[in-house]
């Protein structure tokens, strides 16, 4: 949650909740290809996972709208996604336990060799391999169609985060009720990674975002209390479970479901989408980088990875009109974006990162260099959008 | 000119505000002739021979940086400081750093100049760049790099802070108006993110030095007037004695240029203030009121360092600062000096943190300054005040041509 003024967040909040008024469809399954709709999409691909395999059933498909099934036969949970150049993700897919099918969606409008890949346990590169596409899709070349493919490309982004955000919260609030420190302690920084690659979109419900993420000294109305994330963080690490804690975790997992049920009729613009990736960066440089955000657990650079990868979801779903308005810009970003990322791995430990307190002074102040080059070019893309 | 003219904009502000400057100094006693300030005399050409902010006339407001690399490409390096050059020969004009750079004309773009210094003059804006030791080595062109760019040597009572010391470039802005000198820099650290990253940085008022014989001479945070000797715009042979690097020295591309050495100097204000009046005049070798040095009636008489007194002891004392530090007793060593007062808040031990930050432009750090601060750490009386807590040194090329930008000679030469 940042720090930012009331009156911005009722803002976003007014604009979302009239957005929300005029749809009262229900959470958008993954629904892909809306808006390019020209190329005939194939039959869907079939992906069979497994721990130590990633069987795709063929490695070309035509330019267009591109389907994976992916069946998870392995006993890790998985994840699949369709890499462009220079690791560019198209789609992904988080979250696949074992004996569990989910599906990809994903536009590819440019002939060219991409790449798949599974991750069992989530983590590392994954198990690689070549994906031709091959023609172009017939997509219009209208700015406005782009920019539509933009906007559905990242609600799939956000719907893909919040399906995953829900289990993954019910895991870690289901070990705090067990009183099962460790386990929770364990599952805080994973379920909050979903949590942290949407939070501008969480953000833009002015009422969620502090009952979720609110912070012990931020000034609430009279008889509201901490809860939330921070408050179980504060009761693992600091305090000791409360008698109050399942409650708390109860709270925690219903405002969960409510911004699930919230977030399916959002309609974001191409400027909301620069502007989140841009916050984001925002949140990495005075939240995670500081060591504010997680002051108990000190897992802030869980969240910093979390915050980079949002901010490059919705980059990259913009990428197509990035390229068309500004070539220059795509290049930078995917520079600074994978310096980023490869400072990160350099803070890798175990299936997480290095605790907060084990950072010097120099490893905070590469970490600020890294983003502020990085928070500059990003800045610059909702001026070359709407240009 | 299609760019948002913050002079224009300017309008009966600016005049009122030059007006009473004008004002002011009539009123001072005779002596203070006019500095510049007149009205529309307020922009210093940004091409010239030299880089301006050396022999310019002390501005009263300096803000300085020190970079790091933080790429170690030579074409973002390159690309960066063509930026620099582009942004700043517009602020020395009085203008944002680009067109339409503080008001865009797409509302959802970030502004690229970041306005603060919206109808504000021009002010005598200097910005200086120099290049670190440092600086030679990263970009793998350290054959470059002039044998008299070198770190300085430790000295005596030195309590050097190296995360405010050294750096790969460095960025002088200068003007009559602090909030312009600020906005020059940090628009410059703002275009560099992805390519450098700052290492530290240092605001000063008051000049404590004059560069011109036109300039008064001010006074430091010790209430002494400081630089009556410095070497003056008007003594072009002296400058390119001591200042300006002349063709043969080293490399080529640094003809005309000069080196600058910083120096943070926390002066413990509050011991000082606690000495008597023979004591201070004693410790520096001049006096308080005029200025002149001991035994002599006006500023500028040449101090008499030969002079005994009834009891057979030195007129100007030994130890005394003017005396360590005179051309006469450094073999003819001599520099342009150009620091400004600080005060960096409070220490946290109930004293202000408070001192001068110390600049001088050298032909050759390594024979003038470096000899003189050994003489001065070593027998200083003014050493028991003071401590430096910075040492940076860097190379600043010539002026800039038409079209040229900074450092061009130095990384598109022949290597």
């Amino acid at each position: 949650m940042s720090r930012r003024s009331v009156a911005a967040l009722l803002t976003a909040g007014a604009a979302v909740a009239l957005a929300g008024c005029t749809s009262t469809a229900p959470p958008a399954a993954p629904s892909g290809g809306a808006a390019s709709g020209a190329a005939a999409p194939a039959g869907p691909i079939t992906v069979r996972a497994a721990d130590t395999a990633c069987q795709v059933s063929t490695g070309e498909a035509p330019a267009g709208t591109i389907t994976f099934n992916i069946t998870n036969g392995g006993n890790k949970v998985t994840e699949f996604y369709l890499y462009g150049q220079g690791d560019r993700i198209l789609g992904e897919v988080e979250n696949i336990g074992p004996g569990l099918s989910r599906q990809l969606i994903v536009e590819v409008p440019d002939g060219g060799t991409y790449t798949t890949a599974c991750k069992p346990g989530m983590v590392g590169d994954g198990i690689r391999a070549p994906f031709t596409v091959t023609g172009a899709a017939a997509r219009s070349i209208d700015t406005n169609a782009k920019l539509s493919e933009a906007t559905a490309g990242y609600k799939r982004y956000t719907t893909s985060q919040v399906e995953a955000l829900v289990p993954k919260t019910q895991e870690f609030v289901d070990a705090v009720k067990a009183g099962n420190v460790d386990q929770a302690k364990a599952l805080f920084p994973v379920a909050r990674t979903y949590w942290e690659r949407i939070e501008p979109v969480a953000e833009s419900f002015g009422d969620i975002d502090p009952k979720i993420d609110g912070r012990e000294d931020d000034e609430r109305d009279p008889g509201v209390g901490f809860t939330g994330f921070h408050r179980l963080e504060k009761d693992l690490w600091a305090d000791g479970l409360q008698p109050d804690s399942p409650q708390i975790a109860d709270q925690l997992m219903a405002d969960i479901k409510d911004l699930q049920t919230r977030v399916g009729p959002v309609e974001l613009t191409p400027v909301q989408l620069a502007n989140g990736a841009k916050e984001l960066l925002d949140e990495v440089a005075t939240g995670k980088i500081t060591g504010e955000e997680d002051r108990y657990s000190h897992t802030d650079l869980w969240d910093f990875k979390a915050n980079v990868e949002g901010a490059q979801g919705a980059v990259a779903a913009l990428r197509p009109v990035i390229d068309e308005k500004e070539p220059t810009l795509g290049p930078v970003l995917d520079e600074r974006f994978a310096a980023v990322e490869q400072l990160l791995e350099g803070y890798r430990a175990g299936d997480g990162f290095t605790s907060y307190t084990e950072l010097s002074p120099d490893d905070i102040k590469k970490m600020t260099d890294a983003v502020d080059a990085l928070s500059e070019p990003v800045s610059q893309v909702a001026g070359v959008v709407t240009s | 000119m299609a760019g948002f003219s913050r002079r224009k904009l300017l309008g009966w502000t600016g005049a009122g505000a030059a007006v009473a400057g004008v004002g002011a100094v009539s009123g001072y006693a005779a002596g203070h002739s006019s500095p510049q300030g007149a009205p529309g005399s307020d922009v210093v050409p940004f091409r010239d021979k030299y880089q301006a902010g050396i022999v310019t006339p002390a501005q009263n407001h300096m803000y300085f940086s020190a970079l790091d690399l933080t790429s170690t490409s030579r074409a973002s390096v390159q690309r960066m400081l063509a930026k620099w050059t582009q942004a700043a020969e517009r602020m020395t004009a009085g203008l944002d750093t680009a067109e339409h750079g503080a008001l865009p004309l797409n509302p959802e773009a970030p502004p690229a100049d970041t306005g603060e210094a919206l109808e504000l003059p021009a002010a005598s804006l200097t910005v200086t760049v120099g290049f670190g030791p440092s600086f030679f080595d990263k970009l793998g062109i350290a054959d470059r790099r002039p044998t008299a760019l070198a770190d300085l040597p430790p000295f005596t009572g030195d309590q050097i802070d190296p995360a405010r010391s050294g750096g790969d470039l460095c960025i002088q802005a200068c003007a009559n108006d602090p909030q312009v000198a600020v906005h020059a820099v940090r628009n410059l650290i703002r275009m560099g993110f992805g390519t450098t990253s700052v290492r530290w940085a240092q605001q000063g008022y008051g000049r404590t030095s004059s560069t011109t014989e036109k300039q008064s001479t001010a006074r430091n945070l010790f209430g002494f007037k400081d630089g009556t000797n410095n070497l003056k715009a008007e003594e072009p042979a002296l400058l390119d004695e001591h200042v300006w690097v002349q063709r043969g020295d080293g490399q080529d591309w640094m003809t005309d240029g000069t080196y600058l050495v910083a120096r943070r100097i926390r002066m413990h204000i509050e011991t000082w203030d606690r000495s008597s009046l023979n004591d201070q005049e004693s410790v520096v070798g001049r006096t308080k009121g005029t200025g002149a040095p001991l035994g002599q009636v006006a500023e500028f008489d040449k101090a008499n360092l030969k002079a005994i007194d009834a009891n057979g002891t030195p007129v100007v004392p030994l130890g005394s600062h003017i005396r360590l530090a005179s051309a006469e007793t450094l073999n003819g060593i001599r520099m342009l000096r150009r620091g400004f007062n600080f005060v960096d808040g409070a220490d946290g031990r109930g004293h202000l943190n408070a001192g001068l930050f110390f600049i001088c432009f050298v032909r050759n750090p390594q024979t003038q300054f470096v000899p003189m601060q050994r003489a001065l750490s070593r027998s200083d009386k003014m050493m028991e005040y003071i401590e430096h807590t910075s040492s940076a040194v860097f190379a600043c090329p010539p002026g800039l041509g038409q079209g040229e930008y900074w450092g061009q000679r130095l990384l598109e030469g022949q290597v």
